[in-house]
């Protein structure tokens, strides 16, 4: 009974760690666009967004530019 | 300290930073660590074309003082100040704030080694009279 109970919590703990790391590996490959404006205020738009999309692409080609 | 030793320092104190382009309100560039001049230039368009492009999201004309652009390769920064601003590349998941105030002092620095620009005064009718009663 103890040794189902450890194999158990030990499978749990796995389980939970390994959704954790996706989750973190997940959130850094995600694109994003956070723009700050003059009142203080503050927008973030999130890769698939339509405004993400729209300057996105040109971010990206201006970090190909700085690394050729 | 001028805009070629605002950026060299900008690139020593933050290890971050990759690149980083000073420009002017037109989109001159005025101090790049970058080797390649049209690359500089392209990134100081782009730059325009980010603050201009992010502007038109919002519909009450607010202006956009600073953003981020953020992918999986690295991010781009883009700071404006009263006469221009400055753009950075970053590698990826960047120190954010740490980046944004590191570019705020180079600006502040660029723009302390400027002289500063005579205003342009309108000469009126008041103004004459103002400047003949200071006479008297």
């Amino acid at each position: 009974m103890r040794r189902k109970l450890l194999a158990l919590a030990g499978f749990a703990t796995g389980a939970f760690a390994g959704t954790f790391l996706y989750r973190r590996a997940a959130g850094a490959r995600r694109e994003r666009l956070d723009v700050y404006f003059d009142d203080g205020s503050m927008v973030s738009f999130a890769e698939g967004s339509p405004e993400a999309e729209r300057l996105l692409p040109l971010a990206r080609r201006l970090l190909a530019t700085a690394r050729r | 300290m001028d805009a070629v030793q605002a950026l060299a320092d900008l690139t020593e104190i933050s290890s971050q930073i990759e690149a980083a382009v000073l420009f002017a309100e037109d989109g001159t560039v005025e101090g790049s660590t970058l080797a390649d001049e049209s690359a500089a230039a392209e990134l100081a368009r782009g730059a325009l074309e980010l603050l201009e492009g992010a502007a038109g999201f919002r519909s009450d004309g607010g202006t956009v003082t600073q953003l981020e652009a953020s992918t999986p390769e690295g991010s781009v920064f883009v700071v404006r100040s009263d006469s221009g601003g400055i753009v950075a590349v970053t590698a990826p998941q960047p120190t954010v704030g740490l980046v944004f105030y590191d570019l705020k002092s180079a600006l502040r620095s660029a723009a302390e080694a400027e002289p500063a620009k005579p205003k342009s005064r309108r000469r009126t009718a008041a103004n004459a009279e103002e400047g003949n009663g200071d006479a008297a």
